[in-house]
């Protein structure tokens, strides 16, 4: 929304915003806490606040046109692009395309944790969205692995929602998250955070039943029983369309007319800069068409 | 009592150490500036949290409307507030920043909505 918006300042009058949602805003409604805004609007509010904020400036600006629960499917080199949206697949081909498509969690698959697969381990975002969208609590004895902000802030949001949160789990020597969440996601609620640990096995036949722990430095393991393990241990640039149109390195696309801008470019920790550089992105891609 | 805390006022995080006597600050020291005072005190005293949820909704768009305490609250009372949102259901649409439960605990605070739902 914000690169749309400052496309559209720059003078770009014929804008398409793509949304696979039935919602703009996307993961910041899910993020239903407060610390957003702080820079950019100089005041504190919670992800939802912060989206509504663009979407009303999107809704009056009346040249972008918005298309919801649109997917893109395809896209080639030369910028032609297919996207399926309710009732019909749509290919067209702007003269510029900015791409804002977002991370990925890293799965438990990727971090190599031994034992068995049973239910009950999920990412952390998508408990987020289980939880603060959907309205289901997906478990009441809960272990976090890794301690970046989005595992911090669920142990809170879980210990809230009545569920217990055993402990957080983190490989490295200090926490990867913000003190701020550290102090009052889990010190607030007295919920353990292990250091220099890792989750070395995970049990359960059918639900997850316990994990065993172990310090990294003097091999000793305990168990913590649980029936629910969230994973909690980063993201990943999500840019398989800009693979698909053939470039090799899709941080530096190198396609003429093609910008990217926010978690897709780089994983951010705060929106105000995801703001501030998809401005940039929005007034690139305006310079570039005044020019082409 | 010597009670030990980050403070959160900014990114260092200093680490405070704190003389206090049955809710009253005696000394405190680690900090690098004033705001570091400040804040051990009021954590001491009366530490205080916007609290952040959601609320059940009948008959609207989202199952869940997202909310938050239009003012701090005190920390102790987390949990009570969470009970008491937890048996509230919506059922007429509201804008950002409306109230959804208004003098939450007769604490003097609005809980809003900090989404809009039709």
């Amino acid at each position: 929304m914000a690169a749309a918006l400052a496309a559209y300042q720059a003078g770009v009058k014929d804008i398409l915003l793509i949304e696979r949602d039935q919602y703009l805003g996307g993961i910041l409604n899910q993020c239903i806490h407060p610390g957003f805004g702080l820079h950019h609007f100089k005041t504190d509010l919670t992800g939802p606040e912060y989206a509504d904020r663009f979407i009303k400036q999107v809704a009056a600006a009346q040249e972008i046109e918005v298309s919801l629960r649109s997917f893109v499917v395809r896209l080639t080199a030369d910028r032609e692009l297919t996207y399926l949206k309710p009732g019909g697949m749509v290919t067209l081909q702007p003269r510029a395309l900015i791409m804002a498509t977002g991370c990925r969690e890293r799965t438990r698959e990727m971090i190599h944790i031994a034992g068995t697969r049973p239910a009950g381990i999920f990412p952390a975002g998508l408990a987020q969205k289980m939880v603060n969208i959907e309205g289901w609590l997906p478990g009441k004895e809960i272990v976090v692995i890794g301690s970046g902000d989005i595992g911090l802030i669920m142990a809170r949001r879980f210990t809230l929602e009545g569920a217990r949160v055993k402990a957080v789990v983190e490989i490295q020597k200090e926490s990867r998250g913000l003190v701020r969440n550290v102090v009052q996601c889990l010190e607030d609620f007295q919920i353990p955070l292990y250091l220099n640990h890792r989750v070395a096995l995970i049990h359960g036949r059918d639900r997850v039943e316990k994990v065993t722990v172990e310090n990294n430095e003097t091999k000793e393991t305990f168990e913590l029983t649980c029936d629910t393990v969230l994973v909690s241990v980063g993201l990943i640039p999500e840019n398989e369309l800009i693979e698909q149109a053939g470039s090799p390195d899709p941080a530096k696309p190198n396609l003429p007319g093609l910008f990217v801008c926010g978690n897709s470019l780089k994983v951010y920790d705060l929106v105000d800069n995801v703001t501030r550089d998809s401005q940039k992105a929005g007034e690139a891609a305006a310079e570039y068409l005044k020019n082409a | 009592m010597l009670r030990k805390m980050t403070c959160i006022e900014c990114p260092k995080g200093c680490q405070l150490e704190i003389n206090e006597e049955g809710g009253r600050v005696i000394s405190l020291t680690g900090n690098q500036c004033e705001k570091g005072l400040a804040y051990g005190r009021q954590e001491i005293e009366s530490p205080m949290r916007i609290l952040t949820t959601t609320v059940l909704t009948e008959g609207l768009d989202l199952k869940l409307v997202p909310v938050r305490t239009d003012k701090p609250i005190p920390k102790a009372r987390l949990l009570e507030a969470m009970a008491l949102i937890s048996g509230a259901r919506l059922t007429h649409p509201v804008a950002v920043g409306e109230v959804v439960i208004k003098d939450l605990l007769c604490l003097g605070v609005d809980l809003i909505a900090t989404r809009s739902v039709q």
